[in-house]
Protein backbone atom coordinates (compact mmCIF):
# COMPACT_ATOMS: atom_id res chain seq x y z
CA UNK A 1 0.00 0.00 0.00
CA UNK A 2 1.65 3.22 -1.17
CA UNK A 3 0.81 6.81 -0.39
CA UNK A 4 -0.51 8.80 -3.33
CA UNK A 5 1.61 11.78 -4.37
CA UNK A 6 -0.82 14.17 -2.65
CA UNK A 7 -0.78 12.11 0.55
CA UNK A 8 3.00 12.04 0.49
CA UNK A 9 3.06 15.84 0.13
CA UNK A 10 0.78 16.15 3.17
CA UNK A 11 3.06 13.83 5.17
CA UNK A 12 6.15 15.84 4.15
CA UNK A 13 4.48 19.07 5.19
CA UNK A 14 3.49 17.47 8.49
CA UNK A 15 6.97 16.27 9.46
CA UNK A 16 8.51 19.60 8.39
CA UNK A 17 6.40 21.52 10.90
CA UNK A 18 6.40 24.44 8.43
CA UNK A 19 3.34 26.56 7.64
CA UNK A 20 4.04 26.55 3.91
CA UNK A 21 0.73 28.16 2.99
CA UNK A 22 2.06 31.45 4.38
CA UNK A 23 4.30 31.60 1.28
CA UNK A 24 3.40 34.46 -1.08
CA UNK A 25 5.98 33.54 -3.75
CA UNK A 26 8.00 36.72 -3.32
CA UNK A 27 11.21 34.88 -4.20
CA UNK A 28 13.42 36.42 -1.53
CA UNK A 29 14.58 32.95 -0.52
CA UNK A 30 15.75 32.16 -4.05
CA UNK A 31 17.44 35.54 -4.44
CA UNK A 32 19.39 34.93 -1.23
CA UNK A 33 20.30 31.27 -1.80
CA UNK A 34 24.09 30.83 -2.22
CA UNK A 35 23.56 27.41 -3.83
CA UNK A 36 20.76 28.56 -6.15
CA UNK A 37 22.93 28.75 -9.26
CA UNK A 38 23.13 24.96 -9.40
CA UNK A 39 19.54 24.18 -8.41
CA UNK A 40 17.03 23.05 -11.03
CA UNK A 41 14.14 24.06 -8.77
CA UNK A 42 14.77 27.25 -6.80
CA UNK A 43 13.56 27.49 -3.17
CA UNK A 44 10.42 29.60 -3.81
CA UNK A 45 9.38 27.27 -6.63
CA UNK A 46 10.14 24.27 -4.41
CA UNK A 47 7.66 25.58 -1.83
CA UNK A 48 5.03 26.15 -4.54
CA UNK A 49 5.41 22.66 -6.03
CA UNK A 50 5.16 21.05 -2.60
CA UNK A 51 2.01 23.04 -1.80
CA UNK A 52 0.59 21.72 -5.06
CA UNK A 53 1.45 18.13 -4.23
CA UNK A 54 4.14 17.63 -6.89
CA UNK A 55 6.42 15.50 -4.76
CA UNK A 56 7.73 13.26 -7.56
CA UNK A 57 9.13 16.27 -9.36
CA UNK A 58 10.83 17.50 -6.19
CA UNK A 59 12.18 14.06 -5.28
CA UNK A 60 13.96 13.93 -8.64
CA UNK A 61 15.40 17.46 -8.38
CA UNK A 62 19.06 18.22 -7.71
CA UNK A 63 17.91 20.95 -5.32
CA UNK A 64 17.79 18.24 -2.64
CA UNK A 65 21.53 17.61 -2.93
CA UNK A 66 22.66 21.20 -3.57
CA UNK A 67 20.87 22.74 -0.56
CA UNK A 68 23.40 22.95 2.30
CA UNK A 69 21.04 24.04 5.08
CA UNK A 70 22.74 27.42 5.57
CA UNK A 71 19.32 28.84 6.55
CA UNK A 72 19.70 32.07 4.59
CA UNK A 73 16.30 31.42 2.97
CA UNK A 74 14.72 30.85 6.38
CA UNK A 75 16.30 34.02 7.77
CA UNK A 76 15.18 36.23 4.87
CA UNK A 77 11.60 34.96 4.49
CA UNK A 78 9.23 37.79 5.42
CA UNK A 79 6.40 35.33 6.19
CA UNK A 80 8.13 32.87 8.51
CA UNK A 81 8.18 30.03 5.98
CA UNK A 82 11.27 27.85 6.31
CA UNK A 83 12.24 26.51 2.87
CA UNK A 84 15.34 24.71 4.28
CA UNK A 85 13.07 22.54 6.43
CA UNK A 86 10.81 21.74 3.48
CA UNK A 87 13.79 20.71 1.34
CA UNK A 88 15.08 18.58 4.21
CA UNK A 89 11.70 16.87 4.60
CA UNK A 90 11.62 15.92 0.90
CA UNK A 91 15.29 14.85 1.03
CA UNK A 92 14.47 12.54 3.94
CA UNK A 93 11.40 11.16 2.17
CA UNK A 94 13.83 10.06 -0.56
CA UNK A 95 16.77 8.67 1.43
CA UNK A 96 14.54 6.89 3.95
CA UNK A 97 13.63 4.51 1.13
CA UNK A 98 15.85 1.49 0.61
CA UNK A 99 18.68 1.86 -1.90
CA UNK A 100 18.43 5.66 -2.13
CA UNK A 101 21.64 6.63 -0.30
CA UNK A 102 23.58 9.26 -2.21
CA UNK A 103 27.10 8.67 -0.84
CA UNK A 104 28.83 5.39 -1.62
CA UNK A 105 30.65 4.60 1.62
CA UNK A 106 33.16 2.35 -0.16
CA UNK A 107 34.24 5.23 -2.38
CA UNK A 108 34.49 7.75 0.46
CA UNK A 109 38.10 7.06 1.55
CA UNK A 110 39.34 8.29 -1.84
CA UNK A 111 37.63 11.66 -1.22
CA UNK A 112 39.23 12.22 2.17
CA UNK A 113 42.40 14.31 2.37
CA UNK A 114 44.74 14.88 5.29
CA UNK A 115 43.02 18.08 6.45
CA UNK A 116 39.37 17.07 6.12
CA UNK A 117 37.60 17.38 9.48
CA UNK A 118 35.41 14.59 10.86
CA UNK A 119 32.62 17.14 10.88
CA UNK A 120 32.54 17.01 7.06
CA UNK A 121 32.04 13.23 7.01
CA UNK A 122 29.46 13.16 9.77
CA UNK A 123 27.47 15.99 8.15
CA UNK A 124 27.57 14.49 4.67
CA UNK A 125 26.53 11.04 5.87
CA UNK A 126 23.62 12.57 7.80
CA UNK A 127 22.48 14.59 4.77
CA UNK A 128 23.01 12.12 1.93
CA UNK A 129 22.47 8.71 3.57
CA UNK A 130 20.18 6.91 6.02
CA UNK B 1 34.91 29.49 37.26
CA UNK B 2 34.69 26.01 35.80
CA UNK B 3 32.46 25.44 32.76
CA UNK B 4 31.20 22.10 31.46
CA UNK B 5 32.68 21.77 28.01
CA UNK B 6 31.45 19.86 24.96
CA UNK B 7 34.39 19.48 22.50
CA UNK B 8 32.70 17.42 19.75
CA UNK B 9 34.21 14.95 17.30
CA UNK B 10 36.64 17.21 15.45
CA UNK B 11 38.35 19.15 18.24
CA UNK B 12 40.47 16.27 19.52
CA UNK B 13 41.70 15.42 16.05
CA UNK B 14 41.67 17.69 12.97
CA UNK B 15 40.85 20.91 14.84
CA UNK B 16 43.14 20.48 17.84
CA UNK B 17 44.29 24.10 17.66
CA UNK B 18 40.75 25.41 18.16
CA UNK B 19 40.56 23.39 21.40
CA UNK B 20 44.12 23.77 22.77
CA UNK B 21 44.34 27.55 22.31
CA UNK B 22 40.87 27.95 23.86
CA UNK B 23 41.94 26.06 26.97
CA UNK B 24 45.22 28.01 27.29
CA UNK B 25 43.44 31.32 26.83
CA UNK B 26 40.80 30.32 29.38
CA UNK B 27 43.54 29.70 31.93
CA UNK B 28 44.94 33.17 31.29
CA UNK B 29 41.45 34.65 31.67
CA UNK B 30 40.73 32.80 34.90
CA UNK B 31 38.28 30.12 33.85
CA UNK B 32 38.49 26.44 33.04
CA UNK B 33 36.87 24.14 30.48
CA UNK B 34 36.05 20.78 32.07
CA UNK B 35 35.24 18.18 29.42
CA UNK B 36 31.85 16.60 29.97
CA UNK B 37 32.18 12.88 30.77
CA UNK B 38 30.93 10.42 28.15
CA UNK B 39 29.73 13.05 25.68
CA UNK B 40 28.60 11.68 22.33
CA UNK B 41 28.85 13.13 18.83
CA UNK B 42 26.07 15.67 18.19
CA UNK B 43 25.63 14.48 14.59
CA UNK B 44 27.11 17.70 13.13
CA UNK B 45 23.84 18.75 11.44
CA UNK B 46 20.61 19.62 13.24
CA UNK B 47 17.72 17.26 12.41
CA UNK B 48 15.39 19.70 10.67
CA UNK B 49 12.20 17.66 10.72
CA UNK B 50 9.92 16.88 13.65
CA UNK B 51 9.89 13.09 13.43
CA UNK B 52 13.68 12.63 13.69
CA UNK B 53 13.99 11.50 17.31
CA UNK B 54 17.01 9.15 17.28
CA UNK B 55 19.27 11.84 15.81
CA UNK B 56 18.41 14.18 18.70
CA UNK B 57 19.20 11.75 21.52
CA UNK B 58 22.97 12.18 21.78
CA UNK B 59 22.60 15.96 22.17
CA UNK B 60 20.00 15.53 24.90
CA UNK B 61 22.27 13.13 26.80
CA UNK B 62 24.97 15.83 26.95
CA UNK B 63 22.50 18.60 27.76
CA UNK B 64 20.98 16.55 30.59
CA UNK B 65 24.44 15.69 31.94
CA UNK B 66 25.29 19.40 32.07
CA UNK B 67 21.94 20.16 33.73
CA UNK B 68 22.81 17.70 36.49
CA UNK B 69 26.09 19.55 37.22
CA UNK B 70 25.41 23.29 37.07
CA UNK B 71 23.18 23.94 34.07
CA UNK B 72 25.73 25.47 31.71
CA UNK B 73 27.41 23.89 28.71
CA UNK B 74 30.15 25.57 26.67
CA UNK B 75 30.86 24.76 23.03
CA UNK B 76 33.55 25.86 20.58
CA UNK B 77 32.70 24.24 17.25
CA UNK B 78 30.00 26.17 15.37
CA UNK B 79 28.28 22.95 14.30
CA UNK B 80 28.11 21.46 17.80
CA UNK B 81 26.87 24.77 19.11
CA UNK B 82 24.16 24.94 16.46
CA UNK B 83 22.94 21.38 17.01
CA UNK B 84 22.98 21.48 20.83
CA UNK B 85 21.29 24.85 20.98
CA UNK B 86 18.49 23.90 18.58
CA UNK B 87 17.85 20.49 20.13
CA UNK B 88 17.78 22.21 23.51
CA UNK B 89 15.15 24.59 22.19
CA UNK B 90 13.11 21.63 20.88
CA UNK B 91 13.16 20.08 24.35
CA UNK B 92 11.91 23.33 25.88
CA UNK B 93 9.36 24.28 23.20
CA UNK B 94 8.19 21.17 21.34
CA UNK B 95 5.96 18.92 23.46
CA UNK B 96 5.93 16.04 21.01
CA UNK B 97 9.71 15.87 20.65
CA UNK B 98 10.17 16.33 24.39
CA UNK B 99 7.76 13.49 25.21
CA UNK B 100 9.28 11.05 22.73
CA UNK B 101 12.90 11.79 23.69
CA UNK B 102 12.21 11.52 27.41
CA UNK B 103 10.21 8.31 26.93
CA UNK B 104 13.17 6.80 25.12
CA UNK B 105 16.00 8.01 27.34
CA UNK B 106 14.43 7.28 30.75
CA UNK B 107 16.76 9.76 32.50
CA UNK B 108 16.71 10.02 36.30
CA UNK B 109 14.88 13.29 35.84
CA UNK B 110 13.05 14.16 32.58
CA UNK B 111 14.97 16.79 30.61
CA UNK B 112 13.03 19.97 29.80
CA UNK B 113 15.62 22.09 27.99
CA UNK B 114 16.88 23.85 31.11
CA UNK B 115 20.61 23.88 30.24
CA UNK B 116 22.11 27.14 29.01
CA UNK B 117 24.22 26.42 25.91
CA UNK B 118 26.99 29.00 25.60
CA UNK B 119 29.46 29.41 22.80
CA UNK B 120 32.99 30.27 23.97
CA UNK B 121 32.58 33.65 22.25
CA UNK B 122 29.45 34.27 24.34
CA UNK B 123 31.45 33.47 27.48
CA UNK B 124 33.96 36.13 26.40
CA UNK B 125 31.27 38.69 25.55
CA UNK B 126 28.60 38.03 28.19
CA UNK B 127 30.36 36.48 31.17
CA UNK B 128 33.83 38.06 31.05
CA UNK B 129 33.18 41.09 28.85
CA UNK B 130 35.28 42.33 25.95
CA UNK B 131 36.47 45.31 28.04
CA UNK B 132 37.87 42.95 30.66
CA UNK B 133 39.39 40.81 27.91
CA UNK B 134 41.11 43.88 26.43
CA UNK B 135 42.68 44.63 29.83
CA UNK B 136 44.27 41.16 29.89
CA UNK B 137 45.83 41.47 26.44
CA UNK B 138 49.62 41.59 26.79
CA UNK B 139 50.59 41.36 23.12
CA UNK B 140 48.05 43.48 21.24
CA UNK B 141 47.71 42.57 17.56
CA UNK B 142 48.21 46.19 16.57
CA UNK B 143 47.94 47.03 12.89
CA UNK B 144 46.67 43.63 11.77
CA UNK B 145 43.61 43.73 9.51
CA UNK B 146 41.45 40.76 10.47
CA UNK B 147 38.20 39.72 8.82
CA UNK B 148 35.58 37.80 10.80
CA UNK B 149 34.11 34.84 8.96
CA UNK B 150 30.85 33.93 10.69
CA UNK B 151 29.46 31.39 8.25
CA UNK B 152 25.94 30.07 8.81
CA UNK B 153 25.68 28.03 11.94
CA UNK B 154 26.36 30.53 14.71
CA UNK B 155 23.86 33.09 13.46
CA UNK B 156 20.85 31.38 11.92
CA UNK B 157 18.05 30.95 12.77
CA UNK B 158 18.41 34.04 14.94
CA UNK B 159 15.28 33.34 17.01
CA UNK B 160 16.74 30.12 18.38
CA UNK B 161 20.47 30.85 18.25
CA UNK B 162 20.14 34.30 19.91
CA UNK B 163 23.82 34.80 19.18
CA UNK B 164 23.88 38.12 17.33
CA UNK B 165 22.14 40.09 14.58
CA UNK B 166 21.97 37.49 11.76
CA UNK B 167 22.46 40.07 8.98
CA UNK B 168 24.84 42.50 10.63
CA UNK B 169 26.67 40.70 13.44
CA UNK B 170 29.37 42.37 15.54
CA UNK B 171 30.55 39.88 18.17
CA UNK B 172 33.64 38.76 16.22
CA UNK B 173 34.53 42.34 15.21
CA UNK B 174 34.27 43.39 18.87
CA UNK B 175 36.46 40.41 19.76
CA UNK B 176 39.05 41.45 17.16
CA UNK B 177 39.02 45.00 18.56
CA UNK B 178 39.54 43.69 22.09
CA UNK B 179 42.71 41.95 20.89
CA UNK B 180 44.03 45.25 19.55
CA UNK B 181 43.66 44.37 15.86
CA UNK B 182 41.59 46.15 13.25
CA UNK B 183 38.34 44.37 12.25
CA UNK B 184 37.49 44.60 8.56
CA UNK B 185 33.84 44.21 7.57
CA UNK B 186 33.28 42.60 4.14
CA UNK B 187 30.16 41.50 2.27
CA UNK B 188 30.40 37.72 2.42
CA UNK B 189 31.22 37.26 6.12
CA UNK B 190 27.98 35.40 6.88
CA UNK B 191 27.58 33.50 3.60
CA UNK B 192 27.87 29.71 3.32
CA UNK B 193 31.34 28.18 2.68
CA UNK B 194 29.87 25.09 1.02
CA UNK B 195 30.07 22.90 4.11
CA UNK B 196 29.97 19.17 3.43
CA UNK B 197 29.31 19.61 -0.30
CA UNK B 198 33.09 19.35 -0.70
CA UNK B 199 32.48 15.58 -0.59
CA UNK B 200 29.89 15.55 -3.35
CA UNK B 201 30.52 18.54 -5.61
CA UNK B 202 33.90 20.17 -5.02
CA UNK B 203 33.33 22.86 -7.65
CA UNK B 204 30.35 24.21 -5.69
CA UNK B 205 32.52 24.62 -2.60
CA UNK B 206 35.27 26.26 -4.67
CA UNK B 207 32.76 28.68 -6.12
CA UNK B 208 31.39 29.73 -2.74
CA UNK B 209 34.85 30.02 -1.17
CA UNK B 210 36.07 32.13 -4.07
CA UNK B 211 33.28 34.69 -3.49
CA UNK B 212 34.10 34.89 0.22
CA UNK B 213 37.86 35.29 -0.29
CA UNK B 214 37.49 37.81 -3.11
CA UNK B 215 35.09 39.89 -1.05
CA UNK B 216 37.49 39.82 1.94
CA UNK B 217 40.60 40.56 -0.11
CA UNK B 218 38.89 43.50 -1.85
CA UNK B 219 38.38 45.14 1.55
CA UNK B 220 42.02 44.67 2.53
CA UNK B 221 41.58 41.70 4.88
CA UNK B 222 44.97 40.12 5.71
CA UNK B 223 43.67 37.07 7.59
CA UNK B 224 40.31 35.51 8.42
CA UNK B 225 39.16 34.02 11.71
CA UNK B 226 36.49 31.37 12.17
CA UNK B 227 35.01 29.14 14.87
CA UNK B 228 34.13 26.27 12.53
CA UNK B 229 36.48 23.41 11.50
CA UNK B 230 34.59 22.79 8.27
CA UNK B 231 34.65 26.48 7.29
CA UNK B 232 38.37 26.53 8.06
CA UNK B 233 38.87 23.47 5.86
CA UNK B 234 36.90 24.86 2.92
CA UNK B 235 38.50 28.30 3.12
CA UNK B 236 41.94 26.67 2.88
CA UNK B 237 41.54 23.54 0.76
CA UNK B 238 38.93 24.85 -1.67
CA UNK B 239 40.58 28.24 -2.20
CA UNK B 240 42.01 28.95 -5.63
CA UNK B 241 45.82 29.06 -5.78
CA UNK B 242 45.65 32.75 -6.71
CA UNK B 243 43.69 33.90 -3.69
CA UNK B 244 44.72 32.17 -0.47
CA UNK B 245 44.33 34.08 2.79
CA UNK B 246 45.70 32.88 6.13
CA UNK B 247 42.82 31.27 8.08
CA UNK B 248 42.99 31.09 11.87
CA UNK B 249 40.71 29.76 14.56
CA UNK B 250 39.67 32.74 16.67
CA UNK B 251 41.22 31.04 19.70
CA UNK B 252 44.67 31.08 18.14
CA UNK B 253 44.66 34.89 17.89
CA UNK B 254 43.20 35.06 21.40
CA UNK B 255 46.04 32.95 22.82
CA UNK B 256 48.57 35.04 20.91
CA UNK B 257 47.21 38.33 22.28
CA UNK B 258 47.10 36.91 25.80
CA UNK B 259 50.74 35.87 25.46
CA UNK B 260 50.14 32.14 25.91
CA UNK B 261 50.34 30.91 22.32
CA UNK B 262 53.85 29.53 22.68
CA UNK B 263 52.81 27.34 25.61
CA UNK B 264 50.61 25.18 23.37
Amino acid sequence: MHLTEKEEAAEILRISGVKADNCMQCGKCSAACPAGAKMDILPHRFVWELMNGRVNNLAASNTLWQCLSCFTCSARCPRGVDPAKLIEAVRLSVIRKQGENRLNVDELPAEIDEMMPQQALVSALRKYNK
Amino acid sequence: MVYNYYPGCTLSTKAKQLDLYAKKAAEALGFELAELKEWQCCGAVYPLVQDEIGTRLSSVRSLAAAAAIDGKLVTLCSACHHVLKRVNSDMAENKEINAKVNAYLELDKPYQGETQVLHYLEVLRDEIGFEELAKKVVKPLTGRKIGAYYGCLLLRPAGVMQFDDPENPSILEDFIKALGAEPVVYDYRNECCGGYIALKDKSSAQNMVSKILTSAANKGVEALITACPLCSYNLQVNAAAAQPLPIFYFTELLAEALGVKEEV
